[in-house]
């Protein structure tokens, strides 16, 4: 079963997210913050991580360019998930190696979809 | 002290003067001038200070007492008028290229020659004697300190006179730094920087004689001044007395305020060396300022020469033959040098001045007759015209030794002077009439001038040849013809005057009256109507100098610029002449020159050769036609229209240039507004893209999943209904913001009670702050505090400030203070908390709008980002100020002041 990482520092949205991952059968984490992410991928390895780029302490980036800077999490897929929606901020995620990029607000249908696509 | 030492080191001194002249030459070359400087040249115009002023104004304070002063009032007079006088006769020499008094004359009275010729004449005859007065204080000088009387005769005693000697070295220099450059329009860097130096010099070395009279000698002023009055003839030098006295002082005053502009010396420092109009202002107070200093000590060392030195000693050799008497070998010494520093100065100055005259005004011109200039070879006119004016200089010096030797031994230092003065006052009708009065014509100036010569030989220079026993004649005592009205020194019956006042009254006025009546009643050639116009109003036509030019005639461009290549080289000729040429757009393919070339390059000749000998040149390789007066009229109309067109244009294209940055700056504040506005926008979709995530994603999964308990559907649905909420809030303060930016937003006035605002304000609160133990400290006045506010809105500051302080503060430990403190003119409203405080460096940040959605780092995942924006709005709209004091960690104060009224 896939583990999934959940990254959001707003609570509604993490906790949709988290409903929605548990329904489709993955094994999930979630992280409230930046630290609480970079902490979890250390311990564990998540096959994908969905990431919110704009939190307190840490950013979405940050974590993306660590996870794909560490071997041993190689495997691991990035999904951002952000308010940003210029052109240029989509560039930066994809160019740090993220496998997509969500705008918010999403259509959680689409979202389950390239999940599942991503993970078979 | 032997006439060795003193030889030596009058040679030291002058070989000081060589090494200055010749390193200002070198930084010059290096683009580096020296003499570019106000300071310079307000030293450089302390040439006026000469041997006279070193030695003879002691000698005149010895015998007339404060009268000696005259002559530096009338200067200090001058240096007040500077700025409009001197600035005028430099502009107009500047754009004409006028190089000497006579060629100012000359220039301005249709290019004639006659009159350079005469002004060249009177003041040869004027300045040789004053020249010869230097040579005199130095031999003087040099035998009181040496002891050793030139005696002997003939070839025998010129061989075995220092000041021979003297003489030839200082010819030497003259020629060697005055004569470098054949266009005498260009500037004597090297002479400017000697002469500066030496009136540093001169003034140092005189301060020195007076401290050491007045402070060795005796016991400071006072002492010498209450010795003095206690003497009965010493007495009567500290006043002025009678009416002879005042008439005098009077005729003093003016003749030395003409010497300032019109000795050749002046006008040469003053006008032809001035680098920069803007150091006339300089000039204008250090000038008077260095007369003064130099003046302080003369009275007292003319006291202390009478008291202590007796009838033997000539009052002229006071400074120098007081320390002597005392010993004072060195300080006699230094003494000397300064007199001999004012002496070189004059005599150098002077004379590069009269042979400059000399050569472009009588010999040039007679050379150029002689002899067939266009014969002369590339450059051999150009030394052939230096050489002249070398000879020149060597022919001057040895007039003034000749006269020295011959005929200055009769007079007094000063009496010399004022001669010469009443000489070059002569010209004041023709300069100042050329320079204000267009009317005034060649005619008038030649006879005018002519007029005051005669004058000035008949009552000031024939009288004081009779009495000094070189001619023997009746004629003071009987008048001309036997006629008793026709005496010089009482001309017309007036008698009761000082020869020099009587002489100067009625050579000046007869020589006004003559050029007046004279100019008034006759024809005015073309070219005289042209350069009175130039002349008079020269501020006007400077700055169109180059491009009108009256006018009309046949020349060709080659062989003007073989011309100018006589005399300056074919490589430079051909330079400034196409140059000349692209600076005003003038085609030169065209063979046929321009009026502008020929007019440019006649004044570029005038700078070598003089305006007069430049005219004659031109007009020899020219088929010229005489213009009438009522072209020369036209010429003149057009070129004032085409100055106010040139003006009013100006003035277009600077309002213009004003206009476009004026739209390049509102254009660039519309960029940045935009960039702004774009900003905004951007964050505030940003922020409403968050709660919309929830209620998108929520309500899919409600829908989606029939199946979910009701517990979480119910769940899902509040956090929905919150956050649309919360979407509502964020929309309400985007518009509000918006709308107090804009200023749409109408302030409603009422007298508000701020305390019982604070205390409902509280109300909405008082249940989240029981619940969450929070302390709550009121520091209110007891009275009311009203203030005229927008209730609302005051409202909402106060909403948003504590409801961001509970938001920091922690349950249980937390602290919220509100207090209101008045004052006359406002009230001043805190809001502190106990909460994790705000880093100094974003105290001022936060204010902004959506400055924690910016700046990630500090996102809360409550409030809109535009709190504090809108508080800051709203104070700021109520005329009061808004800030943060805060320490990390410890809390933080937010303090608002509203005005009272």
């Amino acid at each position: 079963m896939a583990k999934i990482l959940i990254v959001d520092d707003d609570p509604n949205i993490l906790m949709s997210l988290e409903f929605l991952m548990h329904k489709n059968g993955y094994e999930v984490r979630v992280a409230r913050n930046g630290k609480e992410a970079l902490d979890i991928v250390n311990k564990d390895v998540p096959d994908l991580v969905l990431l919110d780029i704009m939190m307190p302490d840490v950013d979405g980036y940050a974590i993306c360019k660590h996870i794909k800077s560490t071997a041993k999490l190689k495997s691991t897929k990035v999904v951002f998930l952000s308010a940003k929606t210029k052109e240029s901020d989509i560039q930066k995620g994809y160019d740090l190696g993220a496998s997509f990029y969500v705008t918010k607000p999403f259509s959680t249908r689409d979202l389950m979809k390239e999940i599942k696509d991503l993970l078979k | 002290m032997s006439s060795l030492i003193i030889m030596i080191s009058a040679i030291l001194y002058l070989s000081i003067l060589f090494g200055i002249a010749y390193y200002a030459e070198n930084r010059q070359k290096k683009g580096k001038s020296i003499i570019n400087n106000p300071l310079v040249y307000a030293l450089s115009l302390g040439v006026y200070c000469t041997a006279w002023t070193y030695f003879g104004s002691v000698g005149r304070a010895s015998q007339h007492g404060i009268e000696f002063l005259a002559i530096y009032i009338g200067p200090t007079i001058a240096a007040i008028l500077f700025w409009p006088l001197l600035r005028k006769l430099i502009r107009i020499c500047k754009t004409q290229r006028i190089i000497s008094i006579a060629d100012f004359v000359s220039t301005r009275y249709g290019k004639n020659f006659s009159l350079a010729i005469l002004v060249t004449l009177l003041c040869v005859f004027g300045i040789i004697p004053y020249v010869a007065l230097q040579l005199k204080a130095i031999s003087v000088g040099f035998s009181l300190l040496s002891g050793v009387s030139s005696s002997g005769s003939g070839l025998m005693q010129v061989a075995a006179d220092n000041s021979f000697y003297l003489t030839i070295l200082l010819a030497a220099f003259i020629i060697l730094f005055g004569t470098r450059s054949i266009d005498a329009s260009e500037k004597h860097e090297g002479l400017v920087a000697a002469i500066a130096l030496e009136s540093i010099v001169k003034l140092v070395a005189f301060l020195i004689a007076g401290f050491f009279v007045t402070y060795v000698l005796f016991d400071g002023f006072g002492d010498i001044f209450s010795r003095a009055a206690n003497d009965p003839e010493l007495r009567k030098l500290m006043v002025m007395e009678g009416t002879v006295k005042s008439s005098s002082w009077t005729g003093l005053i003016l003749l030395s305020f003409l010497a300032v502009y019109f000795l050749p010396r002046q006008f040469q420092v003053g006008v032809v060396e001035n680098m920069d109009e803007k150091h006339i202002r300089t000039a204008s107070w250090m000038f008077p300022l260095y007369l003064f200093v130099i003046n302080i000590f003369v009275l007292p060392i003319a006291f202390a020469g009478k008291l202590l030195l007796g009838s033997g000693v000539d009052g002229d050799m006071f400074v120098l033959a007081l320390p002597m008497q005392h010993g004072a070998q060195l300080l006699s010494l230094i003494i000397f040098i300064g007199g001999f520093s004012g002496a070189t100065s004059m005599i150098i100055v002077e004379t590069i001045a009269l042979s400059t005259m000399v050569s472009n005004n009588i010999a040039t011109p007679i050379l150029l007759r002689a002899k067939n200039f266009k014969a002369g070879s590339d450059g051999k006119l150009r030394n052939t015209i230096l050489n002249i004016r070398r000879f020149s200089i060597l022919v001057i010096l040895a007039l003034a030794y000749l006269y020295d030797k011959l005929v200055a031994q009769h007079y007094s230092l000063v009496s010399l002077g004022l001669i010469s003065f009443a000489a070059v006052a002569q010209l004041a009708p023709a300069i100042f009439g050329g320079m204000y009065w267009k009317d005034a014509s060649r005619k008038g100036a030649l006879a005018g001038i002519a007029t005051g010569f005669v004058l000035w030989v008949f009552t000031l220079v024939i009288p004081s040849m009779v009495d000094s026993g070189m001619i023997q004649s009746d004629l003071v005592n009987e008048g001309l013809f036997g006629q008793a009205w026709l005496r010089p020194s009482a001309l017309f019956g007036m008698e009761g005057f000082d020869s020099l006042t009587h002489g100067l009254f009625w050579s000046l006025l007869l020589n006004t009256a003559v050029f007046f009546i004279v100019s008034i009643n006759s024809r005015h050639s073309a070219q005289e109507i042209y350069q009175g116009e130039i002349f008079v109003d020269i501020f006007k036509h400077s700055s169109t100098g180059e491009s009108n030019v009256i006018w009309r005639g046949t020349a060709y461009v080659p062989e003007l610029i073989a011309l100018l290549a006589n005399f300056l080289g074919e490589e430079k000729a051909d330079r400034i002449i196409k140059g000349f040429a692209s600076r005003n757009k003038i085609a030169l393919d065209n063979r046929k020159a321009d009026a502008r070339i020929v007019a440019f390059a006649e004044r570029v000749l005038s700078g070598v050769i003089g305006s007069a000998s430049a005219r004659i040149m031109v007009s020899s390789i020219t088929k010229e036609e005489e213009l009438s007066i009522d072209e020369v009229f036209r010429i003149l109309r057009e070129s004032q229209h085409i100055l106010e067109l040139n003006k009013e244009l100006r003035k277009k294209s600077t309002e213009l240039t004003k206009a476009t940055e004026q739209l390049t700056k509102v254009n660039e504040q519309l960029r940045d507004m935009d960039e702004v506005k774009d900003e905004f926008l951007y964050t505030v979709t940003h922020e409403l893209r968050t709660p919309l995530t929830s209620i998108r994603a929520l309500s899919e999964i409600v829908h989606d999943n029939p199946d979910i308990s009701e517990e979480q559907r119910l769940h899902y649905l509040a956090t929905v209904i919150r956050e649309t909420e919360r979407l509502s809030h964020l929309i309400t303060q985007v518009l509000n913001l918006e709308r107090y930016e804009s200023g749409r937003q109408k302030l409603h006035l009422d007298s508000i009670d701020i305390n019982s605002l604070v205390h409902e304000v509280l109300e909405s609160f008082e249940h989240a702050i029981k619940e969450r133990k929070i302390n709550l400290r009121l520091q209110l006045p007891d009275s009311m505090v009203l203030i005229r506010c927008d209730r609302d809105l005051v409202r909402q500051v106060l909403v948003n400030l504590i409801s961001n302080a509970m938001k920091f503060v922690e349950d249980q430990t937390g602290e919220l203070v509100i207090s209101i403190r008045p004052d006359d003119t406002e009230a001043m409203i805190t809001v502190s908390d106990n909460g994790k405080g705000i880093a100094r460096e974003l105290q001022e940040l936060i204010f902004d709008k959506f400055f924690q959605a910016r700046n990630q780092t500090l996102k809360k995942p409550e409030g809109s980002g535009l709190g504090l924006a809108i508080c800051r709005k709203i104070v700021e709209m109520h005329g009061g100020k808004i800030w943060v004091d805060s320490e990390p960690g410890k809390g933080s104060r937010f303090i608002f002041t509203l005005p009272i009224q």
